[in-house]
């Protein structure tokens, strides 16, 4: 024992006191770390402990749906499963990226590329990595959630649109939101990763049809694991919005014009509606739904004929021939056209440069000029307007506007005055330029829905519309009244025209589909359709250039066509284009297809009786041959069989009592219960097939229906 | 014999550091029951209470026999120490968990030689400086010093437990302080300390890549947000949404979200922040110093100068372990892998820490021997 240690010594007390102090610095310098952490970082470091702890999973709002203006379904959602990333766990999750990268069947790099994308977004937002995903992916993430507790599968409605690219362009198609759209303060609400509408009504109304997405604020742990629930937002679905297109119309429209590279608008002068819209070549929406891939999109943007363009509203083209019926309406207006006898000997060259006509038409006046669409009398008429008269009323009736129309990206077109070859060109006006204007060709460019507002608008009088595409009763007040501003236009006009003039006009478009010499779309006559339009064809390059280069299918110039049904007041402005489509009888055609389409569907519906539920009873005046009534019962009936006349009150299908056995009577009867029901509840009923085989070898004047 | 009895009385215990020592304990165990609440860890605090009751008795154990004898038998513990750390490295004899092989089976029980060594490595230090007579050092006095904890050192570097490791330097150094280093010498230590720290990064031999990973996410958390960084930034968390007076026992989102790795053990310090706040933990520190100030107030009454090698010896370590622990958990320290002494969950650790302070009471209780 003694030889351990020298009992006497003892630890220097200085040392140990540098120990004691060395440890209340320490302690010191802990509790002064700790001063920092939870006292002057609370706040920070409270905030910090929340994003760890609670994660919004999304509820993704389903979009409202498209309707016809018949209430068939258009464009509907499907349920779909999508895969997000979810980065707020502090997780390194670039090591997993080449194991997600297989098991969801993505290109590494793009899956790269994708984080790059969102490493500014917040970090509680969840990375759409994959859209629609298969069930084999789903299985592969649910058997991965120990090793990949970042990927979150979210149920959602995706888009479902027409198959072939059914009215593609009307509709437009859905897509992650861009970059651009995101800084643009009129997005304000879109978010990083958002399905935003693109093209068509999916942009314009997107606000309306995308709904408020909701979410499920859960508490996880730091796996990932859900551990307690906080609340639920709940989704507010998008809007449904009902369309005035008419599937029936829209679908004869599509075949109408087939395969040719072209566009069809068909509207409804009267109010504005578009009943069918087309643009060809299409494309297919449902591959936007999904991210679309590379090759595809390139294909689409480097097609020549423009697949994404619609060119029912975006082709600016010269409208050829078209524009004469302006050039009428001026001309008339003017009191020029009326007085204009003239000589066509195929052509016109007062200022040094022959201007070719197609025909040597011979005597032609204004009644004549619009069926032959003869070049020679409008080039006079128009050297006799000068360009400043033809420019104001072409402007006024809306060439080098837009129309207004609720879809985005619509385009101008051209209307050229000497102003604007002064400003444009710093040029003066030739009067021998006025020539090419006056048959819609040289500076002057129209889309295929301004010829529709412009050419149904003169054949309703110069009741000009703004066309729309959604019924405006069902949208909220304050977009229907923002809509004009952000979608600017000529809209609703009225201009006059003379009533003798807007005969002649339309007379003369009525002749235009008239088998006869000389008419230019007489191969387009609907025997039995009150139906005139006017044809097009704009050369693409000029005379010269044609001869040099040849025919071929590239130089053939773009052919219009504009019908209206009935010529005057009417209901339906069918516009046809076809580009390098060589001969405008051929679009006249196609035109003629339409309207005949939607005649016979009108004529149907008029003649349609349907079942009634409400027991209203209708008048009904009918007139048959039968026995004299006369002869009371138990009487030998011998005179001969007269003309019978009565009206019956009809109901469910029944003649329930005979109002009167007068002819002339019963036309007052009728007019009387017109007026009564009128005043108070309106039957609505329409007489059904019954009731007419009750009425055995009768036959029906008219069912009444009182108004 | 009257004199042993006398020496024998447990009226001469520090009972004073031992009710702080409970105390601690007793947080402890209510801290532990909070943080292993919602995890498979649950139930843990009962063990630890039998590890605190078996720790008790072993002190008590441990203060009855004279420190004399124990330094007389230090040598052949050391033998032994370095037999079982050798033992520890055989396939086979070691048991492996985590990556690691530090433990060796016995029965049911798993030990961990390493903490074991620590003790061991206390009573030789002193020994060995207490021999030295209090005579200025010689170079070869320091070299002998490095050799004797440099080899158990080298062993446990091996299995590997960095932290295990680091924690016997300060018994050299408290050692060599105490023991009469000059400054000459104290330099030159210092210097070759730091190349030899160059040499052991930069050969890749001795330091695993995943230690040095920690110690790098330590300096710039984000190079490794998954692993050691997520830890320590997860840890800083926990400890600051506590605020001045915490989220309440078993209320931290910190620890209770397992987002705290290992909230009954290493980060325990973090878990009881987090839910007891900035006053708790200030407690907490109060506590750990006054224990430490009681201990070296022990340490300078002690009869000679071997028991107050061996209660410096004790007071490096815990001061170690409670700066590397508190200091990982607030964010000064990298990830090392030490226990916070009386806090952290685990037998060896509990069990070395009463052993130490029974070591300790054990000198105080024969302070007035001759």
């Amino acid at each position: 024992m003694e030889s351990i240690s020298s009992r006497g010594e003892k630890l220097s007390t200085l040392k140990l006191t540098v120990v004691q102090y060395g440890i209340l610095f320490m302690m010191l310098a802990l509790a002064g770390q700790l001063w920092r952490l939870q006292v002057l970082g609370a706040e920070n470091f409270r905030m910090l402990a929340e994003q760890n702890r609670i994660r919004k999973v999304p509820i993704l709002a389903p979009r409202g749906k498209l309707f016809d203006r018949e209430n068939r379904l258009l464009v509907d959602n499907y349920p779909s499963v999508s895969c997000f990333l979810v980065r707020e766990q502090n997780r390194n999750v670039d090591a997993d990226l080449p194991l997600i990268a297989r098991g969801l069947d993505i290109d590494l790099e793009q899956l790269q590329a994708t984080l790059r994308h969102y490493r500014a977004a917040p970090g509680y937002q969840p990375i759409p990595i994959k859209q629609d995903i298969t069930a084999d992916e789903q299985a592969f993430i649910q058997s991965h959630r120990n090793e990949l507790p970042e990927l979150e599968t979210i149920d959602e409605e995706r888009r479902l649109y027409p198959r072939d690219g059914f009215a593609s362009h009307l509709i437009g198609y859905v897509g992650e939101v861009s970059e651009e759209d995101l800084n643009n303060p009129r997005f304000a609400y879109y978010m990083p990763g958002d399905v935003v509408g693109k093209g068509g009504i999916e942009e314009t109304y997107d606000q309306l049809l995308r709904g408020q997405d909701g979410s499920r604020d859960v508490i996880v742990d730091s796996r990932g694991r859900e551990v307690g629930f906080l609340r639920t937002q709940h989704a507010t679905p998008g809007q449904d919005l009902r369309l005035t297109i008419d599937e029936d119309l829209q679908h004869a429209a599509e075949l109408a014009l087939g395969d040719r590279n072209g566009a069809v608008v068909a509207m409804d002068p009267r109010n504005g509606e578009i009943l069918a819209l087309v643009s060809r070549p299409s494309f297919d929406p449902n591959a936007f739904a999904v991210r679309i891939n590379r090759t595809d999109w390139n294909k689409l943007i480097t097609d020549p004929d423009h697949p994404l363009m619609n060119k029912a509203i975006q082709a600016q083209l010269a409208p050829g021939s078209t524009f004469k019926i302006l050039m009428s309406v001026a001309g008339l207006q003017e009191g020029i056209a009326q007085d204009m006898k003239i000589n066509c000997p195929g052509g016109w060259g007062p200022y040094g440069y022959f201007h070719h006509c197609d025909e040597h038409h011979g005597a032609v006046d204004i009644h004549d000029a619009i069926p032959y669409s003869c070049d020679t009398f409008f080039y006079m008429l128009g050297d006799r307007l000068g360009i400043d008269r033809i420019s104001k009323y072409a402007t006024e009736f809306g060439y080098g506007q837009k129309t207004g129309i609720d879809l985005p990206g619509e385009q101008a077109g051209l209307m050229p005055s000497a102003q604007w070859k002064l400003k444009n060109y710093r040029a003066r006006w030739y009067p021998d330029e006025t020539l090419d204007v006056a048959i819609g060709q040289g500076a002057v460019a129209a889309t295929p829905l301004q010829l529709a507002r412009i050419i149904g608008g003169i054949a309703s009088g110069g009741h000009l519309v703004r066309p729309h595409v959604v019924f405006p009763d069902q949208l909220p007040e304050d977009f229907r009244k923002a809509l004009p501003e952000t979608f600017p236009g000529s809209g609703n006009v009225d201009i006059p025209i003379d009533p003798d003039n807007w005969t002649i006009i339309t007379d003369g478009m009525y002749q235009v589909t008239q088998p006869a010499y000389f008419h230019t779309a007489g191969s387009a006559h609907l025997e039995g359709i009150d139906f005139g339009g006017k044809t097009g064809t704009a050369q693409t390059m000029s005379h010269d250039a044609l001869s040099r280069l040849g025919k071929s299918k590239n130089n053939n110039p773009n052919v219009w066509f504009v019908g209206v049904t009935p010529r005057r007041n009417p209901e339906l402005v069918v516009a046809v284009l076809w580009q390098n489509g060589e001969f405008s009888y051929y679009p006249a055609r196609i035109g003629a297809k339409i309207v005949s389409a939607y005649v016979e569907k009108q004529r149907r519906l008029a003649h349609n009786l349907v079942p009634v539920k409400t027991a209203a009873p209708v008048v009904m005046s009918a007139v048959w041959t039968g026995a004299n009534p006369s002869g009371g019962p138990g009487k030998q009936n011998d005179s001969p069989p007269r003309m019978q006349g009565g009206s019956f009150l009809v109901q469910n299908g029944q003649i329930v009592a005979r109002t009167t056995s007068d002819t002339h009577s019963a036309a007052q009867a009728v007019r009387k219960s017109g007026t009564e029901s009128a005043g108070g509840a309106k039957p609505t009923a329409i007489p059904t097939q019954q009731a007419v085989t009750q009425l055995a070898k009768t036959r029906v004047v008219s069912p009444v229906k009182p108004q | 014999m009257t004199a042993m009895r006398r020496i024998l009385s447990f009226r001469e215990f520090d009972w004073a550091l031992l009710a702080m020592v409970l105390l601690l304990c007793t947080l402890s165990v209510f801290e532990i029951y909070s943080a292993t609440l919602h995890t498979k860890y649950v139930g843990f605090y009962t063990k630890q209470m039998f590890w605190i009751a078996g720790g008790l008795a072993a002190m008590f154990l441990f203060a009855k026999i004279d420190y004399h004898r124990l330094l007389d038998w230090a040598p052949w513990a050391y033998g032994v120490c370095l037999f079982a750390l050798a033992a520890v490295l055989v396939p086979g004899i070691g048991h492996k968990a985590l990556g690691a092989r530090r433990w060796i089976k016995a029965g049911p029980m798993l030990f961990q030689p390493s903490e074991w060594v620590k003790l061991v490595l206390i009573l030789v230090v002193a020994r060995f400086f207490a021999n030295l007579g209090g005579r200025s050092l010689v170079k070869q006095d320091v070299f002998k010093a490095f050799i004797l904890v440099g080899i158990p050192m080298l062993l446990v570097i091996k299995e590997p437990d960095l932290g295990t490791t680091l924690t016997y330097t300060p018994i050299l150094i408290a050692g060599l302080f105490f023991g009469g280093i000059n400054l000459r010498q104290s330099i030159i230590l210092i210097a070759a300390a730091a190349l030899f720290a160059v040499g052991a990064w930069s050969s890749g031999k001795i330091l695993k890549p995943y230690q040095k990973a920690r110690l790098t996410s330590f300096v710039n958390p984000d190079n490794d947000p998954r692993g050691a960084g997520y830890q320590l930034l997860q840890s800083k968390i926990a400890v600051g949404a506590g605020g001045v007076l915490g989220q309440g026992a078993a209320k931290g989102s910190q620890t209770q979200g397992d987002f705290l790795p290992i909230p009954h053990a290493d980060f325990i310090f973090a878990a009881f922040s987090e839910e007891h706040g900035f006053v708790g933990a200030v407690f907490v520190l109060l506590l750990y110093f006054s224990i430490l100030m009681r201990l070296i107030q022990n340490a300078q009454t002690a009869a000679d100068l071997s028991g107050s090698l061996i209660i410096m010896g004790v007071v490096a370590v815990l001061t170690f372990q409670i700066l590397v622990n508190v200091g990982m958990v607030i964010g000064f320290m990298p990830v090392t892998g030490i226990p916070l002494p009386l806090m952290s969950y685990g037998g060896s650790s509990v069990l070395f820490t009463f052993l130490a302070l029974g070591a300790a009471m054990n000198v105080r209780m024969r302070r007035f021997v001759n």
